[in-house]
């Protein structure tokens, strides 16, 4: 049971099954760490923002960056008009980046390594991108499908290739950010079990473990770097997403 | 066949599309940096766009993780 990948991701409840209307709502080690995301961010923003010197502490300077990162962000990809979008953005990426982060400590559960938060998250956006558009610029939204400059014969098919492919975002952005979590913790667990299954061999299987041992180390880093990757990445599709919806004539 | 064997091959070549996904983020990287080495000044503003093109050409790879998985632990 200890060396199974897949124990880790395992819903349980933490205050008994409750049930309204058939549908189970029970208070889940998922939705702890939910909470737990929620209130590391804030603290962490509230204690950064907390002295506002002129010249930033150390805290502050975390602070700093992690807001000029998600400003920059927005205005380069959706200029000056894309401003209201920042809280959006800064949130998501704010919830991505630290459900990774707490999820690389040992016995924390992943939120993001579920393709129900993912997903929803994804299905939000692009929900989002549909409702901004239509308000926005009216039923000619719809010109996103019909590219500008293309030739009248093949212009049925690139609508169809358009429309399955802004179909398949959600799909894309949510699966992405899973399947990297997902597939990273189980490569991380598969190592550890490794080390003790070769370390309980005694002998010489100790001194075969010291291979996977290092791989372990190494692996954790690299998982650190992509947790912060994907966090980004889904932050700056978000952006190219939502400018599909402020500027549509591409 | 037994159906348990033939899942668990058939989640074993669903891994092969990862493949694809590893040559697609190789050669963004690669031109990322050969574009990079030629020309230093443009470099920074352009590796968000790496970044997202590494992103899309990822997903895809992911996708064939997820069948992987489907056929392990659903069908």
């Amino acid at each position: 049971m200890a060396n199974d990948p897949i124990h880790q991701f395992r819903l349980h409840d933490l205050a008994g099954p409750v049930n309204i209307a058939g549908y189970e709502i029970s208070f889940t080690n998922s939705a702890l760490f939910m909470g737990i995301i929620v209130v590391t961010i804030t603290g962490i923003l509230l204690l950064a923002a907390r002295k506002g010197a002129l010249v930033p502490g150390r805290l502050q300077s975390v602070g700093e960056m992690w807001y000029s990162l998600v400003d920059n962000m927005v205005k380069n990809v959706l200029g000056e008009e894309g401003k209201a979008f920042f809280p959006l953005v800064f949130s998501l990426f704010s919830f991505v980046l630290v459900a990774n982060m707490i999820g690389m400590f040992p016995y924390f559960f992943t939120v993001t390594s579920h393709v129900i938060v993912t997903v929803s998250l994804a299905l939000f956006v692009v929900c989002l991108v549909v409702v901004v558009g239509i308000t926005k610029h009216g039923l000619g939204w719809f010109k996103l499908f019909v590219p500008h400059g293309v030739p009248l014969a093949i212009l049925p098919v690139i609508s169809i290739i358009e429309i399955i492919s802004f179909l398949s975002r959600p799909i894309s952005l949510g699966l992405r950010l899973f399947g990297n979590m997902l597939a990273g913790h189980i490569v991380l667990k598969v190592f550890a079990g490794f080390v003790v299954s070769l370390g309980a061999l005694g002998g010489i299987g100790i001194l075969g473990a010291i291979a996977p041992m290092f791989m372990a180390v190494a692996l954790t880093a690299l998982e650190f770097l992509v947790a912060f990757l994907q966090a980004f990445v889904f932050a700056i599709l978000t952006c190219v997403y939502l400018n599909d919806a402020l500027h549509p004539s591409h | 066949m037994d159906p348990a064997a033939a899942k668990l091959i058939g989640a074993g070549i669903a891994c092969i599309g990862m493949g694809g996904a590893g040559i697609g983020v190789g050669h963004i990287f690669g031109n990322y940096l050969a574009g990079a080495l030629r020309n230093p000044a443009a470099a920074g503003s352009q590796f968000t766009n790496a970044l997202i093109g590494a992103a899309l050409a990822e997903g895809l790879g992911i996708f064939s993780l997820v069948v992987a998985l489907l056929l392990l632990f659903v069908a």
